[in-house]
């Protein structure tokens, strides 16, 4: 029962942000974020199922569209920012990618050099 | 066992792999043991239940989400384990010391049952006793340190040290059915692969690190939100107490690794149980990624057991030198710095295997330079006990032979660290030396420091400080003797995990090893005895003020044991060594005006409960028992939606209960504010 | 659901063991960021392994960039609905907010069906878990991507209780919450699945 005044109060002053960093955005940000992703993904699609330009540009292309579509949904869907309720959130993402750059990079090079001087898949 | 090993039965649909004839009867090493298990099982169940103690065992400790609760389970698991882990060692220093030249198979065990045991012993000592003790540890002080009343999850709290017991009680089951692995620690395929190791050994392995694994990556998320989120007001960041730093420190190491060891060991249980070719030596398998992928959470994980320790170094050597810690902040930093570089240095583990010279310059320069951070560290303690008035207790001893021996085990780190030098060293008892003097050194020694300090924080009264210094003594000098044969052992040639040998050469020196293990052992029937003195003298041994140490920060200002809502206010913070502050200032202990109702969570059967469908899970998946192991998953999803729809999960601790409490430990801290209090209330009241 | 004496207590009690919801979503953002170690994990295996055929089926001989165009329109669209889901629950909108997370389970069925039968077919044209080590790799991304999204919708399927019985109550909304950012992770791992292991493979 008082669960459900107190959300009453809440609601009436419905644009506040949820505790925990667990912001919720607007009709907008959701519409802008689907369309912006939508053209990403077409574009990256696009380049390789019809082959428009030379493999490495296509190459860049899908890397390029990829990180911004994350960077777009981390924004307008998940609502990550650098406001106080949100910084640990952020800095702990921020951080996290740099583990996952030096797990991927670190073991594709390691990888690849265990199997040029192993000969494996020569 | 060494005939049972090459039995592989077509899974049956009732009972899979498990018949009666995987149970070792016959042979006479483990039938002892097992009878001894079974005598010790049944009088403690039959002690327990003529006492008529389940039902308070089932409500105040098996369903507990009290964090002081679960650190002392934490720590009574941890002892246990270490009793097994330990008999493991004296099996091999004594296979090693008998298995001389020239008879082939020589000792007293079989290969295939030497190589369980050194795996085993590895196994054992990494995760369910180091582990444990830095959890354990963890849970009991970091919560009282930043003055909050629990974790931020108390029930996943319960759930992590409840997955934990799982994968110890899997470990010790697969010496009474079946077999253990058979394969060293991180079982490296395709050694590990099903076609090289076809029994349950592997599997047994497999499932106990990955149920405990979750668990412990439960326990990391947990712990960082609550340093994070649930300091006492005042608490900013650069005023944490530095265990409380480094627990923050491993915490993060452990939520960025332990997911490293998840995708690892599900892949080669993928590969084991439905032939997938992740590891394996055909179809495009490649085992390097295995090892690749296990030292990118190894690497971590060796710093996860060891940052904590140093913790504990900081906070008993400020203590007991009276003083405050020297160069708080490069302290802080150097433990960061550690926790970055731990993430940049794991090809060292791996140097011989064929990465060639530009990955083995860059990960080798980054070993060297994770040792200056570490070196910082030392130097903060020495210039701590500086002009200090150093007080020679039982923990201080401990940090003593830590500076000393954990050094010497630095050194010869970095001499590891030289990829040059590995080619000569990877693999052989110097390797072993090497991370037996920086773990037991360094790690180990620094829990008991811990166990010491805390001991009467947990419990309410004191380990004996004769005994704990004589266990301490026994222990360097059972160390150093136990271990300096193996460093030169592993420049004359003699590598790793040798079940015998034909250099007659070595084996005076392995008596000798064998010989320091019996004195370790001496020192662990020491602290085993001084756990049974202290507790028989417990009534002599009373810490009535909670800070029996006249110590610095936060948790000293509590009683011992501290009540379960661990302060009746909240404390607001001033300093860094709050309690001194306040004792500096005679604002310790002060009596509040009233106090308030105390919200706190629930005990819950929910934690235990899912851990044993857990165990029923991960017994029928290493015996492909299908039907039980469905039942089981079922059963650990069913539990946990079960319990998001109960209501009752919290409540208040009324003010005359917490006032009685209060008082309980106010009447021997600050007996004149209490009457105070008390007459101003009964004047109130007339 | 409370009683008298339980909201008198309420009130009176200022000293609360913590902020919980906070704490919750906040512990559930560090989870999904384990999370993404984990399938950080997966991604390099996958790419070292990304030329393991052992002579075997290629990925080239395949993958039909139509059919996951398909799948990733419906997560797409899965992530956008459970915003406005979202959106209707912090308007305390019952109706709106059921419509929009049934619409949310529809699509994250069928993207799943059409996870499901792309295995099917993949398996049957030659291509199965044991053909080799980049189909080992390539089914263990993949799929652990695919055993979260069914983890999500059966943590729907009990959200939809939770919500029927206690209404908007503080405890679901963190409830909802932590599943939001869940769902909208799934989205994010997938822009990654379809990049790196869908478009660079026809490459």
């Amino acid at each position: 029962m008082e669960a459900q005044q107190n959300n009453l109060a809440d609601g009436q002053h419905s644009d506040t942000h949820s505790p925990g960093g667990a912001a919720h955005g607007s009709v907008k940000e959701y519409v802008l974020g689907l369309i912006i992703s939508i053209v990403l993904t077409a574009i990256a699609f696009y380049v390789v199922m019809f082959e428009v330009v030379s493999p490495a540009l296509t190459l860049a292309v899908i890397l390029v569209t990829a990180v911004a579509q994350i960077l777009v949904q981390l924004v307008f869907f998940l609502h990550m920012n650098t406001s106080s309720e949100q910084i640990w959130n952020t800095t702990s993402a921020a951080f996290i990618i740099i583990i996952v750059g030096i797990l991927i990079v670190g073991s594709i090079w390691i990888m690849s050099h265990l199997n040029h001087n192993m000969m494996i898949g020569h | 066992m060494s005939s049972k090993a090459n039995i592989v039965t077509e899974p049956d649909i009732i009972f899979g792999k498990l018949t009666w004839d995987v149970i070792p009867f016959t042979d006479p090493v483990i039938l002892p043991v097992m009878l001894a298990c079974l005598l010790g099982g049944i009088g403690l169940f039959a002690f327990i239940t003529k006492m008529g103690k389940w039902g308070y065992l089932w409500r105040e400790w098996l369903t507990s989400v009290d964090h002081k609760r679960i650190g002392i389970m934490y720590m009574i698991v941890a002892v246990v384990m270490l009793v097994r882990g330990f008999s493991d060692a004296l099996m091999m220093r004594a296979q090693q010391a008998l298995a001389t030249a020239d008879e082939v198979g020589a000792g007293y065990l079989p290969p295939e049952h030497y190589d369980q045991i050194f795996t085993a012993h590895g196994t054992i000592m990494i995760f369910f006793v180091a582990m444990p003790l830095v959890i354990g540890l963890m849970n009991i002080v970091v919560p009282l340190q930043i003055g909050a009343r629990d974790v931020a999850f108390p029930f996943l709290n319960s759930l992590s040290f409840w997955l934990f017991v799982v994968g110890a009680l899997l470990v010790n089951i697969s010496l009474f059915v079946g077999e253990f692995a058979a394969t060293g620690w991180l079982a490296y395929p395709p050694l590990s692969g099903i076609e090289y190791s076809p029994w349950v050994g592997v599997d047994y392995w497999l499932w106990a690190l990955q149920i405990s694994g979750i668990g412990t990556l439960l326990t990391g998320v947990n712990f960082f939100v609550t340093i994070l989120k649930m300091r006492a007001p005042g608490m900013r960041l650069m005023q944490m107490p530095v265990f409380t730093w480094t627990a923050l420190c491993t915490n993060v190491l452990i939520v960025i690794s332990f997911p490293i060891l998840t995708v690892t060991l599900t892949l080669l249980t993928l590969d084991r149980y439905v032939g997938t070719h992740f590891f394996t030596n055909d179809l495009g398998g490649n085992q390097m990624m295995y090892v690749n992928l296990i030292w990118a959470w190894g690497h971590p994980e060796v710093y996860i057991l060891i940052l904590p320790a140093f913790g504990v170094f900081s906070e008993v050597t400020a203590t007991f030198s009276r003083k405050r810690l020297f160069g708080y902040t490069s302290l802080v930093w150097a433990t960061m710095a550690i926790m970055i570089l731990s993430f940049v240095v794991w090809l060292h583990h791996f140097f011989t295997m064929g990465s060639g010279a530009s990955v083995n310059a860059f990960f080798g320069i980054a070993t060297m330079i994770i040792s200056v951070p570490t070196g910082v560290k030392i130097f903060n303690w020495l210039f701590t006990m500086y002009k200090g008035r150093v007080e020679f207790s039982a923990s201080m001893w401990w940090t003593l032979s830590f500076l000393f021996t954990f050094t010497i085990g630095g050194m010869t780190g970095v001499m590891l660290a030289i990829p040059a030098a590995d080619f000569v060293l990877h693999n052989s008892l110097f390797l072993i030396a090497h991370f037996h003097n920086v773990i037991i050194g360094g790690a180990v020694f620094g829990y008991f420091a811990g166990f010491t300090y805390w001991f009467p924080k947990a419990t309410g009264f004191m380990l004996d400080e004769k005994l704990g210094k004589l266990s301490c003594a026994l222990w360097t000098v059972g160390f150093f003797v136990a271990f300096m044969p193996l460093y030169i052992l592993g420049f004359n040639g003699m590598t790793r995990r040798l079940n015998y040998y034909d250099n007659p050469e070595w084996t005076m020196l392995l008596w000798v090893a064998a010989f320091g293990a019996l004195i370790v052992l001496a020192g662990i029937v020491t602290q085993l005895y001084m756990g049974y003195v202290s507790i028989r003298d417990r009534d002599q041994n009373r810490d009535l003020t909670g800070d029996p140490w006249n110590a610095r920060t936060l948790e000293w200002a509590t009683s011992s044991p501290p009540p379960f809502y661990n302060f009746a206010k909240t404390p607001v913070i001033h300093d860094r060594d709050e309690h001194q502050y306040n004792k500096d200032r005679n604002t310790a202990y002060a009596v509040p005006e009233s106090y308030e109702p105390i919200h706190m969570p629930r005990n819950t059967w929910c934690g235990i409960v899912m851990s044993g469908f857990a165990l029923i899970m991960g017994f029928a998946m290493v015996w492909h028992i299908w039907w039980l192991a469905a039942f089981g998953f079922i059963g650990i999803f069913a539990s946990v939606i079960i319990y998001s729809f109960e209501r009752d999960k919290d409540y208040y601790v009324q003010v005359d209960e917490i006032e009685a409490l209060e008082a309980a430990h106010l009447v021997h801290v600050n007996p004149q504010g209490l009457r105070a209090m008390q007459d101003k209330k009964s004047n109130l009241e007339a | 659901m409370t009683t008298t004496a339980d909201l008198q207590q309420q009130d009176q009690a200022h000293d609360h063991h913590h902020d919980t919801g906070g704490d919750t979503v906040f512990g559930f953002w560090i989870y999904i960021m384990s999370d993404c170690i984990l399938f950080a994990t997966l991604f390099a295996t996958y790419a070292v392994m990304s030329t393991s055929f052992a002579g075997g089926i290629t990925p080239k001989d395949l993958f039909d960039l139509n059919f996951v165009l398909g799948e990733t329109a419906l997560l797409l669209f899965s992530s956008f609905t459970f915003g406005m889901a979202m959106l209707y629950a912090h308007r305390k909108s019952m109706p709106g907010m059921i419509t929009w997370l049934c619409i949310t389970f529809a699509l994250g069925v069928g993207f799943l069906a059409m996870e499901l039968y792309e295995f099917h077919h993949f398996s049957t044209s030659g291509a199965s878990p044991q053909t080799s080590g980049y189909w080992s790799a390539f089914y263990g991304l993949v799929a652990t991507h695919g055993l979260h999204v069914t983890g999500g919708l059966i943590w729907m399927l009990v959200l939809f209780a939770h919500f029927k019985r206690d209404g908007f109550s503080k405890a679901n909304m963190v409830r909802l919450a932590c599943l939001s950012l869940f769902w909208h992770f799934l989205d994010v791992i997938w822009i990654c699945v379809f990049s790196v292991v869908y478009l660079m493979g026809v490459l």
